[in-house]
């Protein structure tokens, strides 16, 4: 017998499939000019939908274990919100356009069903509900790259996301059969219990994270990333490279502690390895970048890397400093894709670097965003990314990790040196001629900028947010 | 509030305060109001230290901490003793005269902007004795500097703003693995100098952490060979900035040497201290006869202070009371005469239009104001009684030979070969642009130093004057800070 008492404890997944209802039915039924206001209005539930998430909820266990809902899970997913209404903000302009304006209210739609997946990743205490959080997640978000379907790059991006998460899916479901075998159960609880370091554990664990580092992108499973990246529209590449990536590190970080925390022998070389060579490698490639999207997409690929360091500690600290991080990250990340999609609705779709150029002397206050922006990826004082930095090279170096931390940290003058050639085209460089005109951009994404850059400034001097999260923080 | 904070608080009030205001005019006003702000808290300061100094004998005054993250032991904590106390009234002269000399900037908001935040950076690193803000300040420090050479440079800038950052960042990355590593080794995880200056730090540790340490530091302060950022940094810099990051920011290494490296790692710093005494020679040494081959006026001052600065490091690694004191000296005494050098060559060079100094000649004859102040500046530097460079050097020297063991005497004689070497390419220029027939007949009728330009230019030398004829009081405030680094270094 089913106890529906259990669904309370879903607040969130609920409130999301209720915000999805509402915009569905104003979809569908509102006049072509009622539909005008179709952005406030989502925007604004929406808004409504993140305040709500800060307010108190249910925690505790449902269905025995599949679903759990703890401080940390909301807290997880009210990051995730808030760059989901970072991104609803930025893409009004592009939205709004010719070949998009009819299926404003499929973009939201779909957009909203991933986020549910990703919630359900979050909050799983149970293999398949990860699996079916993931696969929710995944399928729309190809729907959302190939949004601009008269454009071959979107098209194309969306068809090699699909193959893509259709391998990964693959990869994992197949690595969980191995692990299914192995411990006779999907549940996280029971699994941590009877947990050997068997091969076909081992084998199962390596199958597993292989599908999960394809979302979170990781070298060697990164190859999807850039051409992803550049054909998808700006703010879906902002999604995917925040919020995505985001949910995917979290999910990924409560198996390995929850499950698979006492093997962590056998774990720790492989992410030790995973992390320097998504680092270098994801800096190097990003020298070479001529469009500004794969640039960013490699840049993602390297601070996915870093990510990885605190999962590498496997403490609370290691725990607390990944969450800050995701949280700086995406206020950084977030405000370099608002600029790019402002720059882009301007230029007609020029993504490369050089449509940068001078923009500094025609549009100081986006380039001064931006600035700020790429400090803070670069992890440059005083902004938030470089106390996120120092966490987790902290949370890493407390377990003895210092030559780790050492290669990352040389990794970060790497991505200095490409992130400052941002810099030099905005400021240094002379003006391009497309970008004369001073123009201006609406005003979501104004908001949503200003947001941005408040939280660059503010997240790491208000310590509170840091002693929060490390509250919620456990170890392995 | 803590009198320290106050040097932070003024250029950040300066920056909110640009960011509103419209106009040269108002622009000037809040730069000369707000740097004269920061001379007089200086002073202020100095009057108050010696004060209090005279009743407390503890190892740093002022001191005030604020607990910033709880779960990591960070804190902003702040305090000062003599030596930084010198350091923040240098810094603060540097900061005053650099506005004069940079009176006629274009796009002069954004530049001041990027100015006053070097400033916090600066003075934030002095005041600060928690490890954590002392890093973030010295990183605040570093990375105006990009876009100040970038923007308003001169010559290749673009490349040498990019050399200049990335090997100052790649310093400061070894800099955070040291700073991270004495944190979790010190036994008590804390932040705080002081407290770790209590604890010991084990010598396994002390075997790399010393090294990563002193070369973080070390590469501001152009440690041999990390030192090629500084001469082209230095070339392509406009001017207010090549002041103040001969002037200044260099004196962070060496001061982050001493006051990290050595101070809280003495055991590695007697083992391992050889290897960087044998690289800070050859900074003193190859730094010097660099400068004699170069024909650009702001190369051969470049290379002056990478030989200037070594000998800095030079003296912190001798680890005795004379030469540290001297070493002090020897960061205000170089960040005074070299920030003059480099007033003097921007006014030089915004009337001729070349730092060539094959291509000037008899401008005696054409700026007797600026030239003679060129000579003083000179004089200053290859250690003529009666000006700042001789006391620091004597100082410095005297300390070293103390040293009975031959390596490092050797060492002492050899470096000070230097001053005869300074002594010719010092010579050399002054002779060929100073007098001599006038070389290019556009030249004559330039206009003399400018009303703000003479502004910064004597109160710079004034401050040299100053310690060059009454080093006691100075030295005597420097050496009671030493003291108890000294009983730390001896164990």
């Amino acid at each position: 017998m089913m106890d529906f008492g259990n669904f309370l404890f879903m607040e969130q997944e609920i409130g999301l499939i209720i915000l999805f209802v509402l915009l569905f039915f104003y979809d569908i039924f509102c006049s072509e000019k009622g539909k005008k206001y179709f952005q406030l209005v989502a925007v604004s539930l929406f808004a409504v939908f993140t305040l709500f998430g800060f307010t108190p909820m249910n925690k505790g266990e449902a269905f025995g274990g599949m679903y759990i809902s703890s401080d940390m899970t909301v807290f997880m997913k009210n990051i995730l919100n808030i760059a989901t209404l970072i991104m609803f903000l930025q893409v009004k302009t592009w939205l709004y356009s010719e070949n998009t304006r009819h299926k404003k209210g499929e973009f939201y739609l779909i957009t909203l069903v991933t986020l549910l997946g990703m919630y359900v990743m979050i909050s799983s205490g149970n293999f398949m509900m990860l699996y079916i959080g993931m696969e929710a997640a995944s399928l729309p978000l190809a729907c959302l790259i190939a949004f601009n379907k008269y454009q071959e790059k979107s098209a194309e991006a969306g068809v090699k996301y699909i193959l893509i998460s259709a391998l990964s899916s693959g990869i994992m479901l197949f690595g969980l059969s191995f692990l299914y075998g192995a411990l006779g159960s999907f549940y996280f609880s029971d699994m941590s219990r009877n947990m050997i370091s068997s091969p076909l554990v081992l084998l199962g664990f390596v199958f597993f994270f292989s599908g999960l580092a394809f979302k979170l992108s990781l070298v060697p499973f990164h190859l999807w990333t850039a051409d992803v990246y550049e054909g998808a529209p700006t703010g879906i590449t902002a999604y995917l490279s925040v919020v995505s990536k985001g949910a995917a590190a979290l999910a990924l970080i409560f198996a390995l502690y929850k499950v698979f925390g006492s093997i962590d022998v056998a774990w720790h070389h492989i992410l030790w390895w995973l992390a320097i060579i998504t680092i270098t490698l994801g800096n190097i490639f990003a020298i070479r970048q001529k469009d500004i999207k794969r640039f960013f997409a490699f840049s993602s690929i390297s601070q996915a890397g870093y990510l990885l360091l605190g999962m590498i500690a496997g403490t609370a600290q290691g725990m607390t400093a990944m969450v800050f991080y995701i949280l700086v990250y995406v206020f950084s990340n977030m405000a370099v894709f608002g600029v790019i999609a402002a720059v882009e609705n301007h230029t007609k779709g020029d993504t490369r670097i050089a449509a940068f150029n001078g923009l500094y002397k025609s549009n100081p206050a986006l380039s001064f965003v931006m600035m700020l922006a790429v400090f803070s990826l670069g992890g440059i004082p005083p902004f938030a990314g470089f106390f996120s930095k120092f966490f987790i090279f902290m949370a890493a170096a407390e377990q003895g990790e210092y030559l780790l931390v050492f290669i990352a940290l040389l990794n970060t003058v790497i991505s200095l040196y490409y992130y400052l050639l941002i810099i030099k085209a905005m400021f240094i460089k002379e003006e391009n001629p497309n970008n004369l005109s001073r123009f201006s951009i609406d005003n979501y994404n104004k908001v949503s900028l200003v947001i941005c850059t408040a939280g660059i400034f503010v997240i790491g001097f208000i310590s509170l947010i840091y002693e929060y999260i490390d509250t919620l923080s456990f170890g392995i | 509030m803590n009198i320290l904070s106050l040097f932070v608080v003024i250029p950040i009030l300066m920056i909110v305060a640009l960011f509103l205001c419209k106009g040269m005019k108002s622009i000037r006003t809040i730069m000369v109001v707000g740097s004269s702000l920061l001379l007089i808290l200086s002073t202020v300061l100095t009057i108050l230290f010696l004060k209090e100094r005279a009743v407390s004998d503890a190892e740093m005054l002022f001191v005030s901490a604020t607990t910033w993250y709880t779960p990591l032991n960070i804190a902003y904590t702040v305090g000062v003793d003599g030596i930084s106390v010198a350091m923040l009234f240098l810094s603060s002269i540097i900061v005053f005269t650099g506005v004069f000399s940079s009176w006629n900037m274009n796009m002069a908001k954004e530049y001041f902007l990027w100015y006053c935040l070097l400033s916090v950076g600066v003075f934030g690193f002095f005041i600060s004795i928690d490890l954590f803000t002392m890093f973030l300040f010295y990183e605040v420090a570093l990375i105006p500097m990009y876009l100040l050479i970038g923007l308003w440079g001169t010559g290749k800038k673009e490349y040498s703003a990019m050399k200049l950052t990335l090997m100052l960042m790649a310093g400061s990355a070894f800099l955070m693995v040291g700073i991270i590593g004495i944190y979790y080794t010190s036994g008590h995880t804390t932040m705080n100098l002081l407290e770790i200056a209590k604890l010991h730090i084990p010598i396994e540790y002390q075997r790399w952490l010393f090294p990563v340490t002193f070369l973080g530091f070390g590469v501001l302060g152009a440690l041999f060979p990390f030192h090629t950022w500084s001469p082209d940094g230095h070339a392509s810099a406009p001017t207010a900035v090549s002041m103040l990051h001969a002037g200044v920011l260099m004196k962070l290494g060496g001061y982050g040497c001493f006051r990290v490296a050595m101070y809280l790692m003495p055991e590695a710093a007697h083992e391992l201290g050889w290897i960087f005494l044998i690289l800070t020679g050859i900074s003193v040494v190859y730094g010097a006869f660099s400068a004699v081959v170069q024909t650009d006026l702001k190369y051969i001052n470049a290379y002056s202070s990478v030989s200037h600065c070594g000998l800095v490091l030079f003296a912190i690694l001798m680890m005795n009371q004379t030469a540290m004191t001297g070493a002090v000296m020897q960061m205000l005494s170089h960040g005074l005469m070299t920030a003059l050098f480099f007033a003097l060559i921007g006014l030089i060079y915004g009337r001729t239009h070349t730092r060539d100094i094959r291509e000037m000649g008899g401008l005696m004859k054409i700026m007797p104001f600026a030239s003679v102040c060129y000579v003083i500046a000179g004089l200053a530097s290859l250690g003529l009684p009666g000006l700042s460079g001789f006391v620091a050097e004597m100082t410095i020297f005297v300390g070293s030979f103390q040293h009975p063991d031959v390596f490092h005497r050797v060492l002492t004689i050899v470096a000070c070969c230097s001053i005869v070497i300074t002594a010719v390419y010092i010579l050399r220029t002054v002779g060929k642009i100073l007098y001599g027939p006038v070389q290019d007949q556009h030249h004559v009728g330039l206009p003399d130093a400018a009303w703000y330009e003479k502004v910064s230019v004597v109160v710079l030398i004034v401050s040299i004057a100053y310690i060059g004829m009454y080093p006691f009081g100075l030295s005597e405030m420097i050496n009671e800070s030493l003291i108890p680094v000294i009983a730390k270094l001896n164990f």
